[in-house]
């Protein structure tokens, strides 16, 4: 058998190699620098690293070779297939990993925040001493940080740029292993609320191995399907090889599985709310984001390449993952009293928008003027979901009691009063996930249920359109809450009764202690702040976005 | 060829059923580790019958990740079981609804 030595395309590969570079420094700095200078150090290493593979990622776009074919030579696809045809460096994944980066710099800018808790990072001190021992109480007063924190998530977001990229079902498979172990771990390390934490982390793990055991059985049957792993040869196989359709079918529902698993869409959606609640909140804010637009990616590029050419096997399937979720995520999400895990519900109802958009036409050929592709319009998505998510996260970790974050509904009534401003974005970051016009969230919701519409998927649209209003419902219950429920008749009663039993010298504890607004440094400002312009700013004018991304153009077949 | 596919279909198949059905995390995490295996038997006899390395390959890489995952697996539920003094997964649930 020979063997041909594979070539890599460094020119493109960098930004992606950077981010691993960093990860694996992050490890020496560990182990060699003195531990009081290890925040400074990892903190900055990982920003540089960040910020210069974003700007490497935006070079490498910019120079995209062009690729031609069809009758016409039009232009087809911009960039280039490398790594012994293992990796695809094309429009859509540089797209995705602008995104990535963008996002993963501002969930690590919340990584970073130290003044919430008085000079301590949100992560525990020592993960292996017992929760309420001396050995924890002691780790807290000296101060100990995990500062393996940050190569962890630097590890999680190399993964996440190699998923879309990978061109192959076994590079799939470990980039998406290697996106998942380092979240599985960062979910376990919260300082407060460590039994929640370590609780999220065992689900979390749990359920995430026995997706990918079914993600991994599919890459084997629709390798045996097929008799290669690369998606341009799946893709022959499926036009031109009628035999073994079993394997074939079987072996793209367990894709599907795996692949549906990370973006958390109904009937596998159980983890979310778990793991969103428990785990640390910067780390909720940064997976929300990155991991959804990271397995995005890889689910269009498997669907649409791969299998484009079956899509009367997989549609179907989609339209009904598709409308579960979207009514799951909404119904369920009116029953909850904790704002993490509302967050949650209302990010399993995301997926089922974003599937939507994956429903939609895909070959920009048949397409009008001014239309867009559902590639296009999922990505749009992405891009008003992540700043949203991240912002709301932000404003979770800042909205706090005597015990840490305070995330009831009840601790959080009546924030408006105590905290306009704070309140207030809140409110816009709400609405924008509700999809009100003028917030990035309208415009993401009206791309994909063009796409879907104008690809025949009305009935999808009808249910996409129904969960949008009662999603309407409870966001704006929310918003209710934070701005015009004041004190209650009986809150006051209790708060004279208060009043007298502190003039009779007995102090109760019965009343339930309100959040308030604490100052955070300016990594965590400027997070809420930035996100919160970009929500405004793809709502107000997202043509430029629009446009960028209609230059990406398609997957490379 | 089948019977090593059925062989591995049925070892899948015993690996899922146990992780729907046992309590002990780390009997559940060992029938995840007997999924993957089911995988690799899977992707070699396949290889066998293509005549090509793709999957022989994809085996080692299987084999390299679920080292990893059990690194990261059994941190986590040795924390979980110092905490509570239990590896059940039925206990760990503080998180609902």
């Amino acid at each position: 058998m020979e063997f041909d030595k594979p070539v890599l395309a460094y020119a493109e590969l960098w930004p992606m190699l950077v981010v691993f570079g960093v990860a694996v420094a992050g490890v020496l700095v560990e182990a060699f620098l003195a531990r009081e200078h290890r925040f400074r150090a990892q903190v900055a290493l990982t920003l540089l690293g960040l910020v210069v593979a974003l700007g490497g990622s935006i070079y490498v776009a910019s120079e995209l070779d062009t690729l031609r074919g069809g009758d016409s030579d039009e232009v087809v696809a911009r960039g280039t297939i490398t790594a012994g045809g293992t990796l695809v460096v094309d429009g859509p994944t540089v797209a995705l990993w602008i995104m990535t980066l963008v996002f993963a710099i501002g969930g690590l800018l919340l990584f970073a925040e130290r003044r919430l808790e008085g000079g301590l990072s949100a992560f525990a001190g020592q993960a292996a001493a017992l929760p309420g021992t001396e050995a924890e109480r002691e780790a807290s007063t000296k101060g100990l940080d995990h500062t393996e924190v940050y190569p962890l998530a630097m590890f999680a977001v190399g993964g996440m740029l190699l998923f879309p990229a990978a061109n192959d079902l076994l590079t799939m498979f470990v980039a998406l292993e290697v996106l998942s172990l380092p979240l599985y771990l960062l979910c376990g390390l919260a300082r407060r609320r460590r039994l929640l934490s370590q609780e999220a982390a065992l689900k979390y793990f749990m359920l995430g191995a026995f997706s990918s055991g079914f993600f991994l059985y599919g890459v084997a049957l629709i390798y045996g399907f097929a008799g290669t792993m690369n998606l341009a040869g799946i893709n022959e196989a499926v036009r031109n090889d009628s035999s073994n359709q079993a394997l074939l079918l079987i072996g793209m529902g367990m894709l599907a599985v795996g692949l549906l698993f990370k973006v958390g869409a109904v009937p596998f959606q159980s983890w979310t709310p778990d793991v969103y609640q428990g785990a640390p909140t910067a780390v909720t804010g940064f997976m929300a984001a990155c991991t959804k637009v990271a397995a995005f990616g890889a689910l269009l590029r498997l669907f649409y390449v791969a299998f484009g050419a079956d899509r009367w096997s997989w549609q179907p399937m989609l339209w009904i993952v598709a409308i579960l979720t979207m009514v799951v995520g909404a119904i369920v999400a009116c029953t909850q009293t904790d704002v993490k895990r509302l967050l949650a519900y209302s990010s399993i109802a995301h997926t089922g928008f974003l599937l939507t958009g994956v429903l939609g036409v895909q070959a920009a050929t048949s397409l009008g003027e001014n239309e867009i592709t559902s590639l296009q319009a999922v990505l749009f998505y992405l891009a008003t979901y992540g700043p949203a998510t991240i912002g709301a996260f932000a404003i979770v970790t800042v909205v706090r009691d005597a015990g840490g974050e305070a995330t009831s509904f009840e601790k959080w009534t009546g924030l408006g009063k105590r905290a306009p401003l704070v309140a207030g974005v809140f409110g816009f970051f709400l609405l924008s996930m509700a999809g009100i016009p003028l917030t990035g969230g309208f415009m993401g919701k009206w791309a994909v249920f063009t796409v879907a519409l104008s690809a025949g998927a009305w009935p999808v649209v009808l249910v996409a359109i129904l969960s949008s209003i009662i999603s309407v419902f409870f966001y704006v219950r929310l918003i209710l809450l934070l701005f015009f429920r004041g004190e209650m008749p009986e809150e006051k009663e209790m708060a004279a009764a208060d009043a007298e039993d502190a003039g009779g010298g007995v102090a109760t504890a019965t009343r339930t202690e309100l959040a308030t607004v604490t100052t955070p440094s300016l990594a965590t400002t400027g997070v809420i702040a930035v996100t919160a312009a970009l929500t405004l700013l793809l709502g107000v004018m997202p043509g430029p976005v629009l446009d960028l991304l209609a230059d990406a153009g398609q997957f490379i077949r | 060829m089948t019977e090593y596919i059925v062989l591995s279909a049925i070892l899948f198949t015993i690996g899922a059923v146990g992780v729907l059905t046992r309590r002990n995390a780390l009997v559940v995490f060992m029938c995840v580790e007997l999924m993957l295996n089911a995988c690799n038997l899977a992707l070699v006899t396949f290889a066998k019958q293509h005549g090509n390395l793709d999957g022989q390959i994809a085996a080692f890489f299987v084999m390299v990740v679920a080292a990893a995952e059990v690194v990261v697996g059994l941190a986590i539920i040795m924390t979980i079981f110092r905490t509570r003094r239990s590896a059940s997964v039925d206990d760990a649930s503080l998180l609902k609804y």
